[in-house]
């Protein structure tokens, strides 16, 4: 499979680098060659955050090249724009609009309601996506969490129909 | 056999190494981006421990490996230059266990006050140096770093980036040792005690080592081709492999780990089978010089591609010695204080007095942004106090009466401690104001601990670095504690406000958990006092 390119992106505190770190790992248990990027350091002082995960055959970077990712999800609205030119023509955008604000329990649970929605136009079963948020959320956490995911995930669906 | 198959940060894939390879103790100060080493190799089961600085976490590793154990000492770049003086005259003694200094450099500045390129370390203290592309290397070459170290009895330096300690990448591991030599002590004191009888045969020998390295990496050092088209050659070392693999995929590509001393002759063969050479390296010309040094027609980078990362696309352009100016991406949103963070009302009140601040290194240098904009210098670790004392020794009195030095818990142990004992010997003629920022953790690395949180790093209850008390004894004239956490009235403001008059040397510690820390801070606390509990209790049984 050629090489899948993609983008989380946010503010410090939103879970930027957990839902990278699920998607570089559900994408690794898939089997697939990963290779997963970030900065961080101040991101904990509310800056801007983001994260870049690559899967497939022949990896090489570790960073997304700007105008190459085939998907970007960003959690921040203020950070859509900044973070656009990371897409490439074509590229899908999963944004924050695409959760309706009341429809989580726990607005923490946005992150993982995003991979939810990007799961849809990416291809890794969903077993590796429990799996992967199991591994890296903590046990009292995964019920809602996992709702969140469906929730992310009907919410793309909805919008794609 | 099937070989696990794990996916690491490079700075977890280095802990796992140590692990493996059996490494008796880990030391270091924390900073980003190689905090995570320690912390995963004391999450691991490895013994761990912060020390107050660089220099000192060297020192320690020294001592270890003098001993016979392996042991590895993690910083940042800017670190290094903390923990230099003993480098470069460790590089003269014999280690009996492995030593590995680990050296990650920010290149890019992600959360850096400068973008040194510790390459030069290397050359400048004589010593071999490593340097990973991915994950799977940084755990090899923690293990062959230990290795080259013991064969050699010389320290031997992992220089990681950004890019290697924080990206993730799969690692397939190898069988950890099983029996280790046990550590003892072995007199051997012409090797170890650098007085100039003896550091200057070690001096000659240290030069002999380096001959013997570069002849071992000539002929069995990590080194990769990739065969390609001969029109283009590119050389490149760390994560600049990676990207210019990705951005020349039918170019000739030539890799290699131990980036000091170089493999010559290995770079020249390749040199000579390539019509166009370019080497790729991020940071400084270190490895373009060197190679033109030794009369190799290699092509460097412009000018203009020294600052920054490199990526794909930056590799593609200087493959096209393209100078145009690059797409300047969007602004992102800066960092600030965290809202509720105890240093918001402390840099307030220093705005409104109207303060000189002399700042230094951590969250709080964030005090420089609006609304507070209340911080005039920050220069390095601990320099808070020494730049505050140059302002007050120079400017005119109404100036000099309103200087400040503002600096952090973990910041004053690291290097503030010499700054007060500077203030009390080299008092200005109007005293000076030093504020120590307590808020009871390393807070801008992730919260780690340090000799004034009372807790180890594992955060287990330990002996406790009493700020006040020390600046009593050291002989500061004025001392005071004040608890900001209900601050609401103006006893801040009075106090700096009648200590800024007089002509003496003061300190207050402004103490308040950060909010981020607070939380876990009470599990630990709560965790440790059951523990003295269990402990005395099980103390009058016996």
């Amino acid at each position: 499979m050629k090489v899948k390119n993609v983008v989380i992106a946010g503010l410090g505190g939103q879970g930027v680098l957990k839902a990278s770190d699920i998607l570089a790992d559900a994408a690794f248990r898939a089997g697939f060659d990963v290779k997963k990027s970030e900065l961080h350091g101040m991101s904990q002082r509310g800056g801007s955050v983001s994260s870049d995960v690559r899967y497939g055959e022949g990896l090489l970077s570790p960073m997304v090249p700007p105008g190459e990712a085939d998907v970007l999800v960003v959690l921040e609205e203020t950070q859509v724009e900044i973070n656009r030119p990371t897409l490439r023509a074509g590229g899908v955008l999963i944004g924050p609009d695409v959760i309706a604000p009341e429809s989580l329990k726990n607005k923490k649970s946005l992150n993982v309601a995003l991979l939810g929605a990007a799961s849809t136009v990416l291809d890794i079963a969903d077993e590796h996506w429990i799996a992967a948020m199991h591994a890296n959320l903590a046990e009292k956490l995964h019920t809602l969490n996992e709702q969140a995911f469906e929730i992310g995930r009907e919410a793309a669906r909805a919008r794609a129909a | 056999m099937t070989v696990e198959r794990l996916l690491l940060s490079g700075d977890d894939a280095v802990a796992l190494a140590a692990l493996h390879a059996g490494v008796r103790l880990g030391t270091g100060y924390p900073g980003t981006p190689s905090t995570e080493i320690l912390e995963t190799f004391d999450q691991l089961g490895g013994r761990a421990q912060w020390s107050p600085n660089e220099k000192v976490a060297l020192e320690v590793g020294i001592g270890s490996a003098f001993a016979g154990a392996r042991t590895i000492v993690t910083m940042k770049h800017v670190g290094l230059n903390v923990a230099a003086d003993a480098l470069f005259t460790a590089a003269y003694t014999d280690v009996e266990g492995g030593l590995l200094v680990i050296s990650a450099d920010d290149p890019g500045m992600a959360s850096s006050q400068n973008e040194q390129d510790n390459r030069h370390y290397a050359r400048a203290a004589a010593l071999p140096m490593l340097e990973p592309s991915d994950s799977q290397q940084a755990y090899d070459f923690t293990w062959l770093g230990l290795e080259l170290s013991e064969r050699w009895k010389i320290p031997v330096i992992l220089r990681l980036t950004t890019r290697i300690c924080h990206a993730k990448t799969v690692v397939r591991p190898r069988p950890a040792l099983q029996t280790l030599p046990e550590p003892s002590f072995k007199r051997d004191v012409p090797a170890r005690v650098m007085i100039p009888a003896y550091a200057k045969p070690a001096h000659l020998r240290l030069r002999q080592k380096l001959a013997e390295i570069a002849a071992w990496n000539e002929a069995e050092g990590p080194f990769e081709i990739h065969e390609g088209d001969a029109t283009l050659g590119i050389i490149a070392t760390g994560i600049g492999a990676m990207h210019a693999r990705e951005a020349a995929p039918g170019a000739s590509h030539l890799s290699f780990g131990l980036t000091y001393p170089l493999p010559i002759e290995r770079l020249r063969a390749f040199a000579d089978r390539v019509e166009r050479l370019v080497v790729i390296e991020e940071g400084d010309p270190v490895l373009v010089d060197a190679l033109r040094a030794v009369g190799l027609p290699a092509e460097g980078k412009p000018e203009m591609y020294r600052f920054g990362e490199l990526n794909v696309e930056r590799v593609r352009r200087i493959l096209a010695n393209d100078t145009s100016p690059e797409a300047v991406p969007p602004k992102g949103k800066p960092p600030e204080l965290c809202p509720g963070c105890s240093h918001r009302g402390v840099f307030e009140t220093l705005r409104d007095l109207d303060c000189i601040v002399s700042g230094d290194i951590g969250c709080y240098t964030l005090g420089v942004l609006p609304p507070f904009s209340a911080m005039d210098t920050c220069v390095c670790m601990g320099a808070s106090i020494g730049v505050g004392l140059g302002l007050r020794h120079v400017l005119p009195e109404e100036q000099a009466r309103r200087v400040v030095s503002v600096i952090g818990d973990s910041t004053f142990v690291h290097s503030g401690l010499t700054g007060l004992a500077e203030m009390v010997y080299n008092p200005p003629p109007t005293g000076h104001l030093v504020l120590i920022l307590d808020n009871g953790t390393t807070a801008m690395t992730g919260q780690q601990e340090h000799p004034g949180t009372g807790r180890l790093l594992d955060h287990s209850a330990t002996n406790l670095l009493n700020f006040e008390e020390t600046a009593r004894a050291m002989g500061v004239q004025n001392v005071h504690v004040i608890d900001t956490t209900s601050l609401k009235d103006d006893s801040l403001r009075d106090l700096i406000t009648d200590l800024l008059a007089r002509n003496e040397t003061s300190l207050i510690v402004t103490r308040q958990p950060c909010v981020l820390a607070a939380p876990k801070i009470r599990l630990y606390e709560k965790a440790n006092a059951e523990q003295r509990a269990a402990t005395c209790s099980a103390d009058l049984v016996d």
